[in-house]
């Protein structure tokens, strides 16, 4: 068991080190190093440059050297919480990022947990009342949730708050507690605003995690050893909670994999639209400004949460299921 | 005393294989190829034909954009800034007119700065058909006027609004929808090919190139795609010409999704290529890029198709969600995103719905892609 979770492990440092060669390319992609961008920008605007603050950061960063070098500059330089400079806001990253990437864990964790609670009671029931009235109004309306895209989904709900109630239902929290430390008060208020774009968010996740359960469900309830229960005189919901409900349950944990690339990309473009302090915006706007060493620490981050995500569902998957945890034992 | 029941005996020539004779029906069912039984399941899947109909007339409006748009893309019409869709109508006053909509008197709210239009009881502006309009270029090529419809003389004809510069958003959604609707076919194209020479390469020849293969797609997969996508498009030079960055934008969105396809390709060739024929092509001496294409590929080619047809949205959504934020597609190219990118302002919104329009199209197709790519995918194995 311990062996199977340090391989996964490693598994994931590998996955993370590939990851940071794919975005350290991106970063370096736009045309030019990020100076001669930030000097240029610097001059239209009749600025002058600092020679030695050039000097500073081209040493800083090892601009002179190779391109193989700066990216080990760069991944040293991440792994001792050191994700380079941001041009725009004039601060180091780190400075810049502030309490988002909470904001942001907070958001995707909350989604994570509002699809299982939403689908978990609807996709039993569908399954149950198999071809029932309800059953087709539910795959109705989970094609429907599938097919509208969350940022739209997020414009009809401000285009919504906004004619019924005349507010925005944009941002996290309370205008007042913006740039407040953290308190209670605070902390409650975020979660007063929260729902919005978790509902968003987690809507074609819903719909599809609906699907899967279903299907599985459907497929365990017409196996044998459910009829020969039911011949045997079990009663309908003690059938249902026995064994088919247990085993369609492994793709809650197993589809983690898929589900949380879908949810935090969900929410980079949500929050973009409801402006929700969290990485998304920042993110955007680091992009629009090719300002990329913020883009490339939030696309360090992003990455780095569904990698963690996939892991923990390994280990619970292999908590949960013998077959998988036998399975990494005799691979050894 | 009753006489002995007679034996009866069948005069009719006996013939013995008239028991294993096939009905016509059944004839026709056992000698059809596999494509035509295909094209039979297919047609039993009510939802997914009536999505077929739906993908090609879209489809099918692409070729004749300029003619079915009653203006251009780009004419301005500064007088009906925020134009609300104009009603058509048929009966003027009880008496019938024959299709026509009513002229649009304007007043500037002073209170609320709000455009306000009504409808001119007395100007009754004919639809005319097959007429002359705005002059275009069809396709580029030679210039034309004629329209499937336009405004009467001096009047207007705003089916669905008209945006900030007083454009028609019904000819502007016609426009874009050849940007979106294309975008998604070409990125496609570049995902399927990329999906299964890779996919082949690791399902045929396996070893250390399918665990390179494996590796890359399960690193691929546990990224997040959007924000890759913006990553690589803001990446895109700004000095390129609106044609550039459109295959620039294709190329990206096709890079990022062939790890699906390809991973059922090797699935399906690891299993396939120890089928007998499989081996006996390889002893008689053919190359490997010939069994793949010429006797493994054919074997789950209508799983394949079928899988495009599901990754088809995602790509019209991933184009919609870029150019949306202004990473993607820029005007002058107009696609559905770029439409909907002027209803990021949520307060001209709310005054003007219709701005929000745009997205309709985007639903509808992306749930018609859905349903036809699920009727093929149950079609695509007629032999169940």
């Amino acid at each position: 068991m311990i062996s199977y979770f340090v391989r996964r492990a490693g598994i994931m440092a590998l996955t993370m080190l590939a990851i940071s060669v794919l975005v350290f390319i991106i970063i370096q992609l736009p045309p030019g190093d990020y100076l001669t961008t930030y000097i240029e920008e610097l001059r239209s605007q009749g600025e002058t440059v600092d020679p030695n603050k050039i000097a500073y950061l081209r040493a800083q960063y090892g601009l002179d050297r190779p391109l193989t070098e700066q990216y080990f500059v760069w991944l040293w330089g991440m792994l001792h919480w050191d994700f380079g400079y941001s041009f725009e806001f004039d601060l180091p990253v780190s400075d810049v990022v502030g309490n988002r990437l909470w904001l942001s864990m907070v958001l995707n964790f909350t989604t994570v947990i509002f699809v299982y609670v939403i689908s978990f009671p609807i996709g039993v029931y569908s399954a149950t009342h198999q071809y029932s009235w309800s059953d087709h109004g539910i795959t109705l309306l989970g094609f429907l949730g599938l097919a509208t895209p969350n940022f739209l989904l997020a414009l009809i709900l401000l285009y919504l708050a906004n004619i019924i109630f005349g507010t925005s239902i944009g941002g996290l929290m309370d205008p007042k507690f913006i740039n407040q430390p953290w308190s209670w008060a605070k902390a409650l208020s975020v979660l007063e605003h929260l729902w919005v774009p978790v509902v968003v968010i987690g809507t074609s996740g819903t719909a599809g995690m609906i699907r899967r359960l279903r299907a599985n469900l459907l497929d365990e309830l017409q196996k044998q050893y459910v009829i020969t229960g039911r011949a045997k005189g079990l009663s309908e919901l003690k059938l249902l909670l026995k064994y088919p409900l247990r085993l369609s349950l492994n793709p809650f944990i197993a589809d983690i994999g898929s589900l949380l690339p879908q949810i935090v990309s969900g929410a980079v473009i949500v929050s973009a639209v409801m402006s929700l302090p969290t990485t998304g915006p920042m993110l955007l706007s680091a992009l629009q400004s090719q300002d990329m060493y913020l883009a490339g620490s939030f696309l360090m981050f992003l990455a780095l949460l569904t990698v963690v995500g996939m892991f923990v569902s390994d280990v619970l998957l292999a908590i949960l299921d013998p077959r998988i945890r036998l399975e990494g034992g005799v691979r050894r | 005393m009753s006489k002995p029941l007679q034996h009866y005996i069948s005069s009719a020539p006996f013939n013995p294989v008239d028991d294993e004779a096939l009905t016509p029906e059944q004839e026709r069912y056992y000698l059809a190829s596999q494509w035509k039984m295909m094209w039979w399941r297919f047609k039993k899947h009510k939802l997914a034909v009536i999505a077929g109909i739906v993908l090609f007339l879209s489809y099918s409006t692409i070729f004749l954009t300029e003619i079915l748009a009653p203006y251009n893309l780009h004419s301005r019409n500064s007088d009906f800034i925020y134009a609300p869709p104009q009603s058509i109508r048929f009966f003027h006053n009880g008496q019938f007119e024959g299709p026509f909509v009513y002229g649009l008197k304007y007043r500037l709210n002073m209170d609320t700065l709000k455009r306000e239009y009504t409808d001119d009881l007395t100007k009754v502006e004919k639809i005319r058909f097959f007429c002359s309009g705005d002059s275009y270029k069809f396709w580029g090529m030679f210039r034309a006027n004629v329209h499937l419809v336009c405004p009467s003389k001096n009047g207007t004809l705003f089916i669905l609004g008209t945006d900030r510069l007083g454009r028609d958003m019904a000819s502007r959604l016609l426009y874009g929808g050849r940007i979106s609707l294309t975008i998604g076919l070409i990125g496609i194209t570049i995902s399927f090919l990329l999906g299964i020479s890779i996919g082949g390469l690791a399902g045929y020849f396996g070893g250390w190139i399918d665990n390179v293969v494996q590796r890359v797609i399960e690193i691929l997969r546990s990224l997040p795609e959007l924000p890759l996508w913006m990553a690589l498009s803001a990446a895109l030079p700004a000095n390129w010409s609106p044609i550039w960055i459109y295959f620039g934008i294709t190329i990206i969105l096709g890079l990022l999704d062939w790890p699906g396809l390809a991973r059922a390709v090797r699935s399906k060739l690891l299993a396939l290529r120890e089928e007998d024929y499989a081996v006996a092509a390889r002893l008689m001496g053919a190359r490997p890029s010939h069994i793949i294409a010429r006797h493994l590929l054919p074997n789950f080619m209508s799983h394949l198709i079928a899988s495009a047809t599901l990754s088809v949205p995602a790509m019209i959504l991933g184009e919609t969600a870029l150019s949306f934020l202004g990473l993607g597609l820029r005007p002058p190219v107009t696609s559905w995103g770029v439409l909907l990118a002027e209803a990021q302002n949520i307060e001209a919104v709310a005054l003007y719905p219709w701005l929000l329009l745009p997205m309709l199209p985007v639903i509808v197709t992306v749930l018609a892609f859905n349903f036809l790519g699920d009727g093929l995918r149950d079609a695509a194995d007629p032999y169940h």
